[in-house]
Protein backbone atom coordinates (compact mmCIF):
# COMPACT_ATOMS: atom_id res chain seq x y z
CA UNK A 1 0.00 0.00 0.00
CA UNK A 2 1.54 3.26 -1.50
CA UNK A 3 1.46 6.53 1.38
CA UNK A 4 -0.97 7.98 -0.28
CA UNK A 5 -3.57 5.04 -0.67
CA UNK A 6 -2.76 4.61 2.95
CA UNK A 7 -3.53 8.54 3.27
CA UNK A 8 -6.80 8.28 1.31
CA UNK A 9 -8.19 5.00 3.66
CA UNK A 10 -7.41 7.07 6.42
CA UNK A 11 -9.47 10.44 5.14
CA UNK A 12 -12.46 7.93 4.27
CA UNK A 13 -12.22 5.96 8.00
CA UNK A 14 -12.11 9.72 9.89
CA UNK A 15 -14.98 10.80 8.01
CA UNK A 16 -16.69 7.55 8.87
CA UNK A 17 -15.89 8.05 12.67
CA UNK A 18 -16.96 11.55 11.99
CA UNK A 19 -20.29 10.08 11.58
CA UNK A 20 -20.14 7.76 14.03
CA UNK A 21 -19.03 10.47 16.59
CA UNK A 22 -22.11 12.18 16.05
CA UNK A 23 -24.76 9.26 16.71
CA UNK A 24 -22.57 8.15 19.46
CA UNK A 25 -22.98 11.10 21.53
CA UNK A 26 -26.11 10.56 21.72
CA UNK A 27 -26.22 7.23 23.42
CA UNK A 28 -23.63 8.69 25.53
CA UNK A 29 -25.85 11.83 27.08
CA UNK A 30 -28.91 9.48 27.29
CA UNK A 31 -26.83 7.21 29.43
CA UNK A 32 -25.27 9.50 31.18
CA UNK A 33 -28.31 11.26 32.60
CA UNK A 34 -30.59 8.51 32.92
CA UNK A 35 -27.97 5.26 32.80
CA UNK A 36 -30.42 3.88 30.17
CA UNK A 37 -28.56 2.45 27.01
CA UNK A 38 -31.18 3.92 24.39
CA UNK A 39 -31.45 0.71 21.84
CA UNK A 40 -34.05 3.01 19.81
CA UNK A 41 -31.65 5.40 18.86
CA UNK A 42 -30.09 3.75 15.77
CA UNK A 43 -33.88 3.09 14.58
CA UNK A 44 -34.02 7.56 15.09
CA UNK A 45 -30.70 7.51 13.13
CA UNK A 46 -32.36 5.21 10.22
CA UNK A 47 -35.51 7.53 10.37
CA UNK A 48 -33.66 10.09 10.31
CA UNK A 49 -32.84 9.00 6.88
CA UNK A 50 -35.98 8.33 5.51
CA UNK A 51 -37.15 11.96 6.45
CA UNK A 52 -34.77 13.25 4.42
CA UNK A 53 -35.85 10.84 1.43
CA UNK A 54 -39.24 12.35 1.69
CA UNK A 55 -38.72 15.79 2.65
CA UNK A 56 -36.16 16.45 -0.45
CA UNK A 57 -38.33 14.90 -2.42
CA UNK A 58 -41.02 17.49 -1.57
CA UNK A 59 -39.13 20.65 -0.90
CA UNK A 60 -35.07 20.35 -2.10
CA UNK A 61 -32.50 19.57 -0.37
CA UNK A 62 -32.20 22.93 1.29
CA UNK A 63 -35.29 22.66 2.84
CA UNK A 64 -34.68 18.99 3.30
CA UNK A 65 -32.00 19.36 5.55
CA UNK A 66 -33.81 21.22 7.94
CA UNK A 67 -37.24 19.34 7.96
CA UNK A 68 -35.05 16.32 8.58
CA UNK A 69 -33.02 18.27 11.79
CA UNK A 70 -36.81 18.99 13.24
CA UNK A 71 -38.87 16.09 12.44
CA UNK A 72 -36.20 14.14 14.30
CA UNK A 73 -35.85 15.91 17.16
CA UNK A 74 -39.53 16.08 17.37
CA UNK A 75 -39.24 12.29 17.21
CA UNK A 76 -36.53 11.53 19.38
CA UNK A 77 -38.33 13.83 22.40
CA UNK A 78 -41.93 12.07 21.68
CA UNK A 79 -39.74 8.50 22.02
CA UNK A 80 -38.17 10.21 25.45
CA UNK A 81 -41.85 11.17 26.64
CA UNK A 82 -44.22 8.21 25.45
CA UNK A 83 -41.77 5.38 26.20
CA UNK A 84 -39.36 6.73 29.34
CA UNK A 85 -40.87 9.36 30.85
CA UNK A 86 -43.60 7.50 32.57
CA UNK A 87 -40.87 4.35 33.80
CA UNK A 88 -38.57 7.18 35.46
CA UNK A 89 -39.31 5.28 38.96
CA UNK A 90 -39.48 2.13 37.63
CA UNK A 91 -36.69 0.12 37.54
CA UNK A 92 -33.90 0.47 35.06
CA UNK A 93 -34.28 -2.93 33.82
CA UNK A 94 -38.00 -2.01 32.87
CA UNK A 95 -36.95 1.34 31.06
CA UNK A 96 -34.31 -0.76 29.26
CA UNK A 97 -36.29 -2.76 27.79
CA UNK A 98 -38.85 -0.18 26.95
CA UNK A 99 -36.36 0.77 24.68
CA UNK A 100 -35.74 -2.69 22.99
CA UNK A 101 -39.42 -2.00 22.48
CA UNK A 102 -38.99 1.01 20.88
CA UNK A 103 -36.40 0.25 18.47
CA UNK A 104 -38.16 -2.89 17.14
CA UNK A 105 -41.43 -1.23 17.15
CA UNK A 106 -39.90 1.64 14.76
CA UNK A 107 -38.11 -0.73 12.27
CA UNK A 108 -41.00 -2.86 11.88
CA UNK A 109 -43.46 0.53 11.31
CA UNK A 110 -41.27 1.56 8.84
CA UNK A 111 -40.64 -1.53 7.08
CA UNK A 112 -44.58 -1.39 7.41
CA UNK A 113 -44.80 1.68 5.93
CA UNK A 114 -42.24 1.51 3.09
CA UNK A 115 -41.36 -1.92 2.94
CA UNK A 116 -38.17 -3.62 3.03
CA UNK A 117 -36.87 -2.56 -0.14
CA UNK A 118 -34.09 0.14 -0.21
CA UNK A 119 -35.16 3.39 -0.90
CA UNK A 120 -32.76 5.72 -3.01
CA UNK A 121 -31.74 8.35 -0.96
CA UNK A 122 -30.95 11.92 -2.47
CA UNK A 123 -28.12 13.62 -3.78
CA UNK A 124 -26.76 16.54 -2.59
CA UNK A 125 -25.10 17.65 -5.72
CA UNK A 126 -22.13 19.87 -3.51
CA UNK A 127 -21.74 17.56 -1.27
CA UNK A 128 -20.90 14.46 -3.91
CA UNK A 129 -18.56 17.11 -5.87
CA UNK A 130 -15.18 15.44 -5.98
CA UNK A 131 -12.10 17.77 -4.66
CA UNK A 132 -8.75 17.04 -4.95
CA UNK A 133 -6.41 18.36 -1.46
CA UNK A 134 -2.80 17.31 -1.58
CA UNK A 135 -2.77 14.63 -4.24
CA UNK A 136 -6.27 12.97 -1.86
CA UNK A 137 -9.43 12.96 -3.54
CA UNK A 138 -12.38 12.34 -2.50
CA UNK A 139 -16.30 13.88 -2.38
CA UNK A 140 -16.52 17.16 -0.87
CA UNK A 141 -18.79 15.04 2.14
CA UNK A 142 -15.91 13.23 3.13
CA UNK A 143 -13.98 16.09 3.83
CA UNK A 144 -16.36 18.23 5.51
CA UNK A 145 -17.52 15.54 7.73
CA UNK A 146 -14.82 15.23 10.48
CA UNK A 147 -14.85 19.08 10.00
CA UNK A 148 -18.29 19.44 11.32
CA UNK A 149 -18.04 16.91 13.58
CA UNK A 150 -15.21 18.61 15.69
CA UNK A 151 -17.13 22.12 15.51
CA UNK A 152 -20.61 20.45 16.74
CA UNK A 153 -18.40 19.08 19.36
CA UNK A 154 -16.66 21.91 20.35
CA UNK A 155 -20.46 23.53 20.56
CA UNK A 156 -21.61 21.30 22.83
CA UNK A 157 -18.81 20.99 25.24
CA UNK A 158 -19.47 24.92 25.73
CA UNK A 159 -22.89 24.61 25.96
CA UNK A 160 -22.09 21.17 28.19
CA UNK A 161 -19.68 23.49 30.51
CA UNK A 162 -20.40 27.16 30.33
CA UNK A 163 -24.53 27.38 30.11
CA UNK A 164 -27.32 27.39 32.83
CA UNK A 165 -28.40 24.36 31.10
CA UNK A 166 -25.12 22.61 30.74
CA UNK A 167 -24.94 23.39 34.16
CA UNK A 168 -28.19 21.73 35.11
CA UNK A 169 -27.54 18.57 32.71
CA UNK A 170 -24.17 17.84 34.82
CA UNK A 171 -26.41 18.35 38.01
CA UNK A 172 -29.32 16.21 36.89
CA UNK A 173 -26.93 13.55 35.42
CA UNK A 174 -25.62 12.84 39.42
CA UNK A 175 -28.57 13.34 41.17
CA UNK A 176 -31.86 13.47 40.23
CA UNK A 177 -33.79 14.66 44.15
CA UNK A 178 -30.98 17.50 44.60
CA UNK A 179 -31.75 18.52 41.25
CA UNK A 180 -35.20 19.24 41.70
CA UNK A 181 -34.37 20.71 45.11
CA UNK A 182 -32.51 23.48 43.47
CA UNK A 183 -35.79 23.94 41.57
CA UNK A 184 -35.05 22.24 38.39
CA UNK A 185 -37.24 20.68 36.16
CA UNK A 186 -35.56 17.40 35.44
CA UNK A 187 -38.07 16.82 32.63
CA UNK A 188 -37.13 19.34 30.74
CA UNK A 189 -33.43 19.44 31.36
CA UNK A 190 -34.04 15.19 29.94
CA UNK A 191 -35.93 16.36 27.12
CA UNK A 192 -32.74 18.81 25.84
CA UNK A 193 -31.00 15.72 26.15
CA UNK A 194 -32.99 14.02 23.86
CA UNK A 195 -33.00 17.41 21.66
CA UNK A 196 -29.20 17.46 21.43
CA UNK A 197 -28.34 13.53 20.52
CA UNK A 198 -31.72 13.33 17.76
CA UNK A 199 -30.25 16.46 16.39
CA UNK A 200 -26.24 15.16 16.10
CA UNK A 201 -28.16 11.98 14.89
CA UNK A 202 -29.49 13.69 12.22
CA UNK A 203 -26.75 15.61 11.11
CA UNK A 204 -24.79 12.13 11.06
CA UNK A 205 -27.47 10.10 9.30
CA UNK A 206 -27.44 13.00 6.30
CA UNK A 207 -23.50 12.66 6.66
CA UNK A 208 -23.31 8.97 6.13
CA UNK A 209 -26.09 8.11 3.48
CA UNK A 210 -24.64 10.64 1.69
CA UNK A 211 -22.18 8.39 1.09
CA UNK A 212 -24.33 5.13 0.96
CA UNK A 213 -27.02 6.67 -1.45
CA UNK A 214 -29.69 4.08 0.25
CA UNK A 215 -31.79 3.33 3.21
CA UNK A 216 -33.61 0.17 4.20
CA UNK A 217 -35.19 -0.33 8.03
CA UNK A 218 -32.46 -2.17 8.87
CA UNK A 219 -29.74 0.62 7.90
CA UNK A 220 -29.76 1.50 11.91
CA UNK A 221 -29.04 -1.96 13.34
CA UNK A 222 -25.60 -2.14 12.65
CA UNK A 223 -24.23 1.43 12.87
CA UNK A 224 -26.57 1.83 15.90
CA UNK A 225 -24.46 -1.36 17.49
CA UNK A 226 -21.08 0.11 16.35
CA UNK A 227 -21.89 3.57 18.06
CA UNK A 228 -22.73 2.41 21.23
CA UNK A 229 -19.52 0.37 20.84
CA UNK A 230 -17.78 3.27 19.93
CA UNK A 231 -19.90 5.30 23.44
CA UNK A 232 -18.46 1.90 25.41
CA UNK A 233 -14.88 2.04 24.32
CA UNK A 234 -14.89 5.94 24.75
CA UNK A 235 -15.91 5.34 28.27
CA UNK A 236 -20.34 6.37 28.45
CA UNK A 237 -21.19 9.02 29.67
CA UNK A 238 -18.29 11.23 28.23
CA UNK A 239 -18.75 13.58 25.28
CA UNK A 240 -15.10 13.57 24.13
CA UNK A 241 -14.90 9.71 24.85
CA UNK A 242 -17.63 9.07 22.51
CA UNK A 243 -15.91 11.46 19.77
CA UNK A 244 -13.01 9.57 20.22
CA UNK A 245 -14.55 6.08 20.43
CA UNK A 246 -16.35 7.10 17.06
CA UNK A 247 -12.91 7.98 15.47
CA UNK A 248 -11.32 4.51 16.55
CA UNK A 249 -14.07 2.71 15.46
CA UNK A 250 -14.54 4.71 11.90
CA UNK A 251 -10.73 4.06 11.35
CA UNK A 252 -10.41 0.64 12.22
CA UNK A 253 -13.34 -0.43 10.19
CA UNK A 254 -11.82 1.12 7.09
CA UNK A 255 -8.86 -0.12 7.72
CA UNK A 256 -9.76 -3.85 7.58
CA UNK A 257 -11.69 -3.23 4.61
CA UNK A 258 -8.77 -1.66 2.50
CA UNK A 259 -6.62 -4.56 3.78
CA UNK A 260 -9.09 -7.34 2.34
CA UNK A 261 -10.86 -8.48 5.49
CA UNK A 262 -14.23 -6.70 4.79
CA UNK A 263 -15.62 -9.36 5.68
CA UNK A 264 -14.44 -9.36 9.37
CA UNK A 265 -14.61 -5.39 9.91
CA UNK A 266 -17.79 -5.82 11.35
CA UNK A 267 -16.95 -8.49 14.06
CA UNK A 268 -13.39 -6.34 14.56
CA UNK A 269 -15.49 -3.73 16.16
CA UNK A 270 -17.37 -6.53 18.57
CA UNK A 271 -13.49 -7.74 19.37
CA UNK A 272 -12.45 -4.12 20.38
CA UNK A 273 -15.59 -3.63 22.12
CA UNK A 274 -14.52 -7.27 24.53
CA UNK A 275 -11.12 -6.36 24.70
CA UNK A 276 -11.58 -2.67 26.06
CA UNK A 277 -14.49 -4.14 28.49
CA UNK A 278 -11.53 -6.98 30.10
CA UNK A 279 -9.03 -4.45 30.22
CA UNK A 280 -10.53 -1.26 30.88
CA UNK A 281 -14.40 -1.62 31.17
CA UNK A 282 -14.73 2.04 32.19
CA UNK A 283 -13.56 3.24 28.89
CA UNK A 284 -10.99 5.57 27.76
CA UNK A 285 -12.25 8.57 29.49
CA UNK A 286 -14.63 6.72 31.85
CA UNK A 287 -15.38 9.02 35.11
CA UNK A 288 -13.53 7.12 38.25
CA UNK A 289 -16.35 8.60 40.63
CA UNK A 290 -15.73 10.04 43.89
CA UNK A 291 -17.85 8.58 46.36
CA UNK A 292 -18.07 10.24 49.73
CA UNK A 293 -20.58 9.91 52.05
CA UNK B 1 -48.23 35.83 68.96
CA UNK B 2 -46.63 36.01 65.14
CA UNK B 3 -48.09 34.57 62.35
CA UNK B 4 -47.83 31.41 61.23
CA UNK B 5 -45.11 30.86 57.79
CA UNK B 6 -46.04 26.87 57.56
CA UNK B 7 -48.71 25.38 59.21
CA UNK B 8 -48.50 21.36 58.96
CA UNK B 9 -52.09 19.62 60.25
CA UNK B 10 -52.87 16.10 60.47
CA UNK B 11 -49.98 14.87 58.20
CA UNK B 12 -49.87 11.30 57.30
CA UNK B 13 -47.44 9.83 54.98
CA UNK B 14 -46.70 6.28 54.20
CA UNK B 15 -44.21 4.00 52.13
CA UNK B 16 -45.94 1.37 50.54
CA UNK B 17 -47.39 -0.32 53.63
CA UNK B 18 -45.01 1.29 56.11
CA UNK B 19 -46.40 4.42 57.95
CA UNK B 20 -43.66 6.87 58.24
CA UNK B 21 -45.28 9.70 59.13
CA UNK B 22 -49.02 9.42 62.02
CA UNK B 23 -51.09 12.69 61.79
CA UNK B 24 -48.41 14.98 62.68
CA UNK B 25 -49.34 19.09 63.88
CA UNK B 26 -46.37 21.29 63.77
CA UNK B 27 -46.43 25.13 63.57
CA UNK B 28 -43.60 27.25 61.94
CA UNK B 29 -43.79 30.92 63.06
CA UNK B 30 -42.27 33.49 60.71
CA UNK B 31 -39.20 34.28 61.66
CA UNK B 32 -38.11 31.73 64.55
CA UNK B 33 -36.27 28.69 64.76
CA UNK B 34 -37.68 25.81 64.70
CA UNK B 35 -36.09 22.35 65.64
CA UNK B 36 -37.73 18.72 65.61
CA UNK B 37 -35.48 15.95 67.27
CA UNK B 38 -36.21 12.47 67.78
CA UNK B 39 -34.91 8.93 67.50
CA UNK B 40 -33.59 7.27 64.37
CA UNK B 41 -36.52 6.55 61.86
CA UNK B 42 -38.99 8.77 63.23
CA UNK B 43 -39.94 10.29 60.38
CA UNK B 44 -38.25 13.50 60.50
CA UNK B 45 -36.75 13.52 57.35
CA UNK B 46 -39.62 12.60 55.86
CA UNK B 47 -41.49 15.02 57.21
CA UNK B 48 -38.96 17.80 55.23
CA UNK B 49 -39.23 15.83 52.31
CA UNK B 50 -42.87 15.65 52.18
CA UNK B 51 -42.65 19.55 52.62
CA UNK B 52 -40.51 19.81 49.40
CA UNK B 53 -42.74 17.97 47.68
CA UNK B 54 -39.90 15.01 47.15
CA UNK B 55 -42.78 12.35 48.75
CA UNK B 56 -46.18 12.46 48.82
CA UNK B 57 -48.40 12.69 51.40
CA UNK B 58 -51.09 10.56 52.25
CA UNK B 59 -53.71 12.76 53.33
CA UNK B 60 -53.56 16.41 55.84
CA UNK B 61 -52.46 19.68 54.76
CA UNK B 62 -49.39 21.90 54.66
CA UNK B 63 -50.17 25.63 54.26
CA UNK B 64 -47.27 27.65 53.44
CA UNK B 65 -47.94 31.09 53.58
CA UNK B 66 -51.74 30.13 53.02
CA UNK B 67 -51.46 28.05 50.17
CA UNK B 68 -51.49 24.68 50.16
CA UNK B 69 -48.30 22.70 49.45
CA UNK B 70 -49.94 18.94 48.70
CA UNK B 71 -49.62 18.20 45.57
CA UNK B 72 -47.31 20.94 44.55
CA UNK B 73 -43.97 19.77 42.42
CA UNK B 74 -40.81 20.30 44.16
CA UNK B 75 -39.60 23.16 41.90
CA UNK B 76 -43.16 25.23 42.27
CA UNK B 77 -42.19 24.41 46.45
CA UNK B 78 -38.92 26.51 45.80
CA UNK B 79 -40.12 28.69 43.43
CA UNK B 80 -42.72 29.90 46.59
CA UNK B 81 -39.66 30.30 48.88
CA UNK B 82 -38.68 27.63 50.37
CA UNK B 83 -35.67 25.15 50.40
CA UNK B 84 -34.21 21.95 51.46
CA UNK B 85 -30.71 21.35 52.43
CA UNK B 86 -31.10 17.49 52.84
CA UNK B 87 -29.57 15.00 54.80
CA UNK B 88 -26.14 13.85 54.11
CA UNK B 89 -25.48 17.20 52.04
CA UNK B 90 -25.82 16.08 48.78
CA UNK B 91 -23.18 18.52 47.05
CA UNK B 92 -22.80 18.26 42.93
CA UNK B 93 -19.45 16.72 43.48
CA UNK B 94 -17.98 17.54 39.94
CA UNK B 95 -19.70 20.77 39.93
CA UNK B 96 -17.16 23.67 40.85
CA UNK B 97 -18.27 25.32 44.86
CA UNK B 98 -19.23 28.19 42.70
CA UNK B 99 -21.30 26.22 40.46
CA UNK B 100 -23.03 24.73 43.18
CA UNK B 101 -23.79 27.95 44.58
CA UNK B 102 -24.87 29.40 41.47
CA UNK B 103 -27.28 26.01 40.51
CA UNK B 104 -28.90 26.70 43.70
CA UNK B 105 -30.15 30.16 42.17
CA UNK B 106 -31.09 28.01 39.25
CA UNK B 107 -35.13 29.66 39.46
CA UNK B 108 -33.54 33.31 39.84
CA UNK B 109 -33.01 35.39 36.59
CA UNK B 110 -31.38 38.46 38.71
CA UNK B 111 -27.68 39.10 38.79
CA UNK B 112 -26.11 36.83 41.45
CA UNK B 113 -23.09 38.50 41.98
CA UNK B 114 -24.19 40.50 45.40
CA UNK B 115 -25.29 36.83 47.37
CA UNK B 116 -22.26 34.87 46.13
CA UNK B 117 -19.97 37.90 47.48
CA UNK B 118 -22.45 37.25 51.16
CA UNK B 119 -22.29 33.75 51.00
CA UNK B 120 -18.33 34.20 50.96
CA UNK B 121 -18.50 36.13 53.87
CA UNK B 122 -20.52 33.96 55.53
CA UNK B 123 -18.49 31.18 54.88
CA UNK B 124 -14.98 32.90 53.62
CA UNK B 125 -13.28 28.71 53.12
CA UNK B 126 -15.94 28.73 50.41
CA UNK B 127 -14.19 31.50 48.68
CA UNK B 128 -10.46 30.03 48.48
CA UNK B 129 -11.90 27.11 46.93
CA UNK B 130 -14.35 28.48 44.61
CA UNK B 131 -12.70 26.82 41.56
CA UNK B 132 -12.39 23.50 43.43
CA UNK B 133 -14.64 20.49 42.57
CA UNK B 134 -17.38 20.18 45.45
CA UNK B 135 -16.35 16.52 45.58
CA UNK B 136 -13.18 17.48 46.67
CA UNK B 137 -13.91 19.44 50.00
CA UNK B 138 -14.57 17.98 53.35
CA UNK B 139 -17.24 16.85 54.99
CA UNK B 140 -17.59 20.39 57.18
CA UNK B 141 -17.16 22.72 53.69
CA UNK B 142 -19.70 20.21 51.59
CA UNK B 143 -21.97 21.13 55.07
CA UNK B 144 -21.36 25.29 54.39
CA UNK B 145 -21.44 24.75 50.53
CA UNK B 146 -24.78 22.15 50.88
CA UNK B 147 -26.39 25.64 53.21
CA UNK B 148 -24.69 28.48 51.06
CA UNK B 149 -26.34 26.86 48.20
CA UNK B 150 -29.70 26.63 49.51
CA UNK B 151 -29.46 30.38 51.04
CA UNK B 152 -28.48 31.28 46.90
CA UNK B 153 -32.42 30.68 46.22
CA UNK B 154 -33.25 33.56 48.74
CA UNK B 155 -35.72 31.83 50.44
CA UNK B 156 -38.05 32.65 53.22
CA UNK B 157 -37.76 29.08 54.95
CA UNK B 158 -35.22 27.24 54.63
CA UNK B 159 -35.42 23.87 56.08
CA UNK B 160 -32.07 21.79 57.29
CA UNK B 161 -31.35 18.11 57.66
CA UNK B 162 -29.17 17.26 60.26
CA UNK B 163 -26.61 20.01 59.68
CA UNK B 164 -23.84 18.85 61.73
CA UNK B 165 -23.70 15.22 61.21
CA UNK B 166 -20.26 14.28 61.35
CA UNK B 167 -19.00 17.37 61.75
CA UNK B 168 -16.35 18.07 64.56
CA UNK B 169 -17.83 20.06 67.81
CA UNK B 170 -15.87 23.25 66.56
CA UNK B 171 -17.27 22.93 63.33
CA UNK B 172 -21.05 22.13 64.49
CA UNK B 173 -20.46 25.51 66.55
CA UNK B 174 -19.60 27.15 63.62
CA UNK B 175 -22.75 25.86 61.59
CA UNK B 176 -24.60 26.94 64.32
CA UNK B 177 -23.63 30.67 64.61
CA UNK B 178 -24.37 30.63 60.83
CA UNK B 179 -27.90 29.28 61.54
CA UNK B 180 -28.68 32.34 64.15
CA UNK B 181 -26.93 34.63 61.65
CA UNK B 182 -29.10 33.66 58.76
CA UNK B 183 -32.30 33.31 61.05
CA UNK B 184 -31.44 37.38 62.50
CA UNK B 185 -31.59 38.22 58.88
CA UNK B 186 -35.03 36.96 58.73
CA UNK B 187 -35.26 33.75 57.58
CA UNK B 188 -37.44 31.06 59.08
CA UNK B 189 -35.49 28.06 60.08
CA UNK B 190 -36.58 24.20 60.69
CA UNK B 191 -33.86 22.47 61.75
CA UNK B 192 -33.91 18.79 61.87
CA UNK B 193 -30.71 17.43 64.28
CA UNK B 194 -29.60 14.54 66.30
CA UNK B 195 -27.44 17.24 68.65
CA UNK B 196 -30.66 18.41 70.62
CA UNK B 197 -28.79 19.98 73.34
CA UNK B 198 -27.49 22.69 70.69
CA UNK B 199 -30.50 22.52 68.87
CA UNK B 200 -33.37 23.09 71.69
CA UNK B 201 -31.12 25.85 73.04
CA UNK B 202 -30.90 28.03 69.71
CA UNK B 203 -34.25 27.09 68.72
CA UNK B 204 -37.45 29.43 69.39
CA UNK B 205 -39.52 26.34 69.35
CA UNK B 206 -39.13 22.66 69.30
CA UNK B 207 -40.63 19.34 68.40
CA UNK B 208 -39.88 15.23 69.97
CA UNK B 209 -41.04 12.73 67.34
CA UNK B 210 -40.94 9.66 67.93
CA UNK B 211 -42.62 6.74 65.62
CA UNK B 212 -44.73 9.02 63.52
CA UNK B 213 -46.21 11.37 66.40
CA UNK B 214 -45.65 14.40 67.67
CA UNK B 215 -44.93 13.32 71.51
CA UNK B 216 -43.72 16.56 72.52
CA UNK B 217 -43.68 20.36 72.11
CA UNK B 218 -43.11 23.66 73.16
CA UNK B 219 -40.07 26.16 73.73
CA UNK B 220 -36.72 25.24 73.09
CA UNK B 221 -35.67 25.93 77.09
CA UNK B 222 -38.91 24.09 78.10
CA UNK B 223 -37.69 20.84 76.47
CA UNK B 224 -34.25 21.45 77.32
CA UNK B 225 -35.03 21.33 80.75
CA UNK B 226 -37.79 18.50 81.04
CA UNK B 227 -36.70 15.41 82.58
CA UNK B 228 -38.19 12.74 79.83
CA UNK B 229 -36.37 14.88 76.94
CA UNK B 230 -33.06 14.81 79.10
CA UNK B 231 -32.99 11.11 79.75
CA UNK B 232 -34.12 10.52 75.86
CA UNK B 233 -32.21 12.93 74.06
CA UNK B 234 -29.89 14.88 76.40
CA UNK B 235 -28.04 11.79 77.54
CA UNK B 236 -27.99 13.00 81.08
CA UNK B 237 -29.75 11.86 84.04
CA UNK B 238 -30.84 13.75 87.15
N1 LIG C 1 -37.81 5.59 50.57
C1 LIG C 1 -38.30 4.88 51.61
N2 LIG C 1 -38.94 3.71 51.38
C2 LIG C 1 -39.44 3.00 52.42
N3 LIG C 1 -39.35 3.36 53.69
C3 LIG C 1 -38.71 4.50 53.98
C4 LIG C 1 -38.16 5.33 52.95
N4 LIG C 1 -37.58 6.40 53.53
C5 LIG C 1 -37.78 6.26 54.86
N5 LIG C 1 -38.44 5.13 55.14
C6 LIG C 1 -38.86 4.66 56.47
O1 LIG C 1 -39.62 5.67 57.08
C7 LIG C 1 -39.29 5.80 58.45
C8 LIG C 1 -38.90 7.24 58.76
O2 LIG C 1 -37.69 7.56 58.09
P1 LIG C 1 -37.01 8.99 58.13
O3 LIG C 1 -35.88 8.99 57.19
O4 LIG C 1 -38.04 10.02 57.97
O5 LIG C 1 -36.46 9.00 59.62
P2 LIG C 1 -35.59 10.08 60.38
O6 LIG C 1 -36.41 10.52 61.56
O7 LIG C 1 -35.13 11.13 59.46
O8 LIG C 1 -34.37 9.22 60.90
P3 LIG C 1 -32.81 9.59 61.05
O9 LIG C 1 -32.66 10.35 62.28
O10 LIG C 1 -32.17 8.26 61.13
O11 LIG C 1 -32.41 10.34 59.81
C9 LIG C 1 -38.18 4.79 58.72
O12 LIG C 1 -38.76 3.66 59.32
C10 LIG C 1 -37.65 4.46 57.35
O13 LIG C 1 -37.21 3.13 57.29
MG1 LIG D 1 -33.29 11.64 58.70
Amino acid sequence: MSLNVFLQHCLTGISLGGAYALIAIGYTMVYGILRLINFAHGEIFMIAGYFMIFATANFGWAVGIPVTLIATVVLGVVVERLAYKPLREAPRMSIMISAIGVSYLLQNLTTYLFTALPKPYPEIPILKQIYNIGGLSASLVTFITPILTIILVFILVYIINHTKIGMAMRAVSKDFETSRLMGIKINKVISTTFVIGSALAAVGSILYFTDRMSVTPFSGTLPGLKCFVAAVIGGIGSVPGAVVGGFIIGICETMMIALGYSTFSDAFTFVLLIIMLLFRPTGIFGEKTIDKV
Amino acid sequence: MSENLLEIKDLYVSYGGIKAVKGINIEVPKGEIVTLIGANGAGKSTTLRTIAGLVKAESGSIMFKGEELIGVETNDVVSKGITLVPEGRRVFPDLTVLENLKIGAYMRTDNLDADIKWIYELFPRLEERSWQLAGTLSGGEQQMLAVGRALMSKPELIMMDEPSLGLAPIVVQGIFDIIKEINNQGVTILLIEQNANMALKAAHRGYVMETGSITMQGKGVDLLNDESVKAAYLGKKK
